[in-house]
């Protein structure tokens, strides 16, 4: 990496560019052949910087689900889980098109990308069948 | 040295003062007052003047250079201070922080203090950052992350809803027994109030969380030379260690298993006592999941065994296991960071029953013929997880 980063961004930055361009993408450690979320600048634990990004499969599987209450003069209650990838990584995301206190873990789920609080974000919806 | 001679710390510190203050309600006081009256309360408590505290730990959710905005509220120019804020758990941190400093000879005297007025000035107060990648989403931290870890747990363990209220429960039933509690005159719990109260991010409802009060704390820690010649019995610092995963919850290994597995582990190890030798057990009860998690990982019962070990008030004053005797965090106390108010509960117990007054309670509520406290803290979403183990002299 150029000691002054000059005409890069971080992955940071980059996820959300690509969010941004309608691409949900993750980075992969060529030299591990691992997959890991959150973005970073090396592989998380070893520190592997042989990285690449890739977009995503996202399909995913619920792996913890809660309801948030809020006032519906607020937006009303809304769905918060954890998803692991089936790339392996585990992200926060919410499930959608659902009640959300619907939401079963080991449910299958696909990503797509909307629009939350203005700002692209992966939003997953129940994986039919 | 290596992982296997970690004991080089056993029983070289003591406690020899403790306080709290403006604990419940404290309006017109604020944080830094209220620490600070929880420091020279216990200087007073020590029999040690203010001058010859020289070395400072503090953390507090009010002041983000806690140490340094203390030692000058208070007037001192420490040798050593040290203010890491690794959430609620952060005094335990400390008192391992300070015991090195103390054997090392950096200092002779240290205070470890906490201060908090969030309840009279509108509610629960943080200073964490918006995490990314999940901010985005409004988790409402730090529940939302207690509720995931709730959530998983019940589905690995076929757990229920009230396998999580009999902590609430029996964290109540002490509280009754304890004046100094925030709901000692509020009445027991059921197992229906429990599920019954305002859900907030299912599956904890309102009795599942942990009160909002005001309040600070403080102790006072010297070498265990000096700690004989001070007027109330030292409380030894038998084992302590520390150990952290993840910073946010989409990043916590396994939602179920916390490192504070790997932090007791090695506190006991120093220690050269194990779970079971305990007399008291004060566990970092934020939320009543936390129970059942650090009874698991701190070795009272295997995995996914502790909803079997809390059943039939189990923890409670009639229990077999005397498990946050105070009334927790769920009933006694919690101005934001609870870690100190453990400490305070585990070392009050072997005072008590050593002899020295600390205070009065019911019948039950303190523990008879106590030797060994163990006290765990946990900070930030179930990430920091710290280990200290109490003893009196006898156990040395």
């Amino acid at each position: 990496m150029p000691e002054n980063l000059k005409g890069l961004v971080g992955p940071e930055q980059q996820f959300k560019n690509y969010l941004s361009e309608g691409k949900f993408m993750i980075q992969r450690c060529k030299s591990l052949d691992k997959f890991f979320f959150h973005p970073r600048v090396a592989f998380p634990s070893t520190g592997e910087r042989d990285l690449e990004w890739v977009e995503a499969s996202g399909i995913g599987t619920v792996h913890s689900t809660t309801c948030n209450r809020r006032l519906p003069e607020k937006g009303g209650d809304f769905n918060l889980s954890l998803i692991t990838l089936d790339e392996g990584p585990r992200m926060m995301a919410r499930v959608e098109g659902i009640e959300p206190d619907k939401v079963q873990i080991g449910q299958k789920v696909k990503a797509r990308i909307s629009i939350l609080n203005g700002e692209p974000a992966v939003i997953f919806d129940i994986l039919q069948g | 040295m290596n992982q296997n001679d970690i004991n080089n710390l056993r029983g070289k510190t003591a406690v020899v003062g403790l306080a709290e203050s403006g604990c419940g309600m404290a309006s017109g006081w604020s944080a830094m007052e209220i620490m600070a009256n929880s420091v020279h309360d216990a200087l007073d408590d020590a029999g040690i003047k203010l001058n010859e505290v020289d070395g400072v730990f503090a953390a507090t959710a009010f002041h983000s250079m806690a140490a340094m905005s203390l030692s000058e509220y208070l007037g001192l120019k420490p040798k050593f201070a040290d203010g890491s804020q690794i959430g609620g758990s952060s005094f335990l941190s400390h008192i391992l922080t300070a015991a090195l400093a103390l054997d090392a000879g950096l200092i002779n005297v240290a205070v470890v203090a906490y201060g908090s007025n969030q309840k009279s000035i509108g509610g629960f107060k943080t200073i964490s950052e918006a995490m990314p990648y999940e901010a985005q989403y409004e988790p409402r931290m730090p529940v939302t992350a207690y509720a995931l870890a709730a959530k998983r747990y019940m589905h690995e363990f076929r757990a229920s809803r009230e396998d999580l209220a009999n902590v609430a429960v029996s964290a109540r039933d002490w509280a009754l027994l304890n004046p100094r509690a925030y709901t000692y005159d509020k009445g027991p719990l059921t197992v229906e109030d429990v599920l019954s109260a305002r859900p907030i991010v299912d599956p904890l409802g309102k009795l599942d969380c942990c009160l909002v009060t005001d309040g600070g704390a403080a102790v006072i820690m010297t070498r265990s030379d000096r700690a004989k010649d001070t007027k109330n019995t030292p409380i030894y610092l038998l084992g302590a260690a520390m150990e952290h995963h993840h910073r946010m919850v989409s990043e916590m290994p396994d939602l179920v298993r916390t490192s504070a597995i790997d932090s007791s582990q090695r506190a006991f190890k120093m220690s050269s006592y194990k779970a079971t030798d305990m007399d008291t057990i004060q566990l970092y009860d934020a939320f009543t999941i936390n129970t059942l998690l650090f009874l698991e990982d701190l070795g009272f019962c295997k995995k996914g065994e502790a909803i079997e070990l809390v059943k039939n008030n189990n923890i409670g004053p009639s229990g077999s296991l005397k498990v946050n005797t105070n009334g927790g965090g769920l009933s006694c106390v919690h101005p934001g960071m609870y870690g100190l108010f453990v400490t305070l509960e585990a070392i009050r117990q072997l005072r008590n029953s050593a002899g020295d007054n600390v205070g009065e309670r019911s019948g039950g509520g303190w523990i008879d013929n106590a030797k060994l406290s163990v006290a765990h803290g946990n900070g930030g979403v179930l990430s920091s997880q710290v280990t200290n183990v109490w003893g009196v002299s006898e156990t040395l």
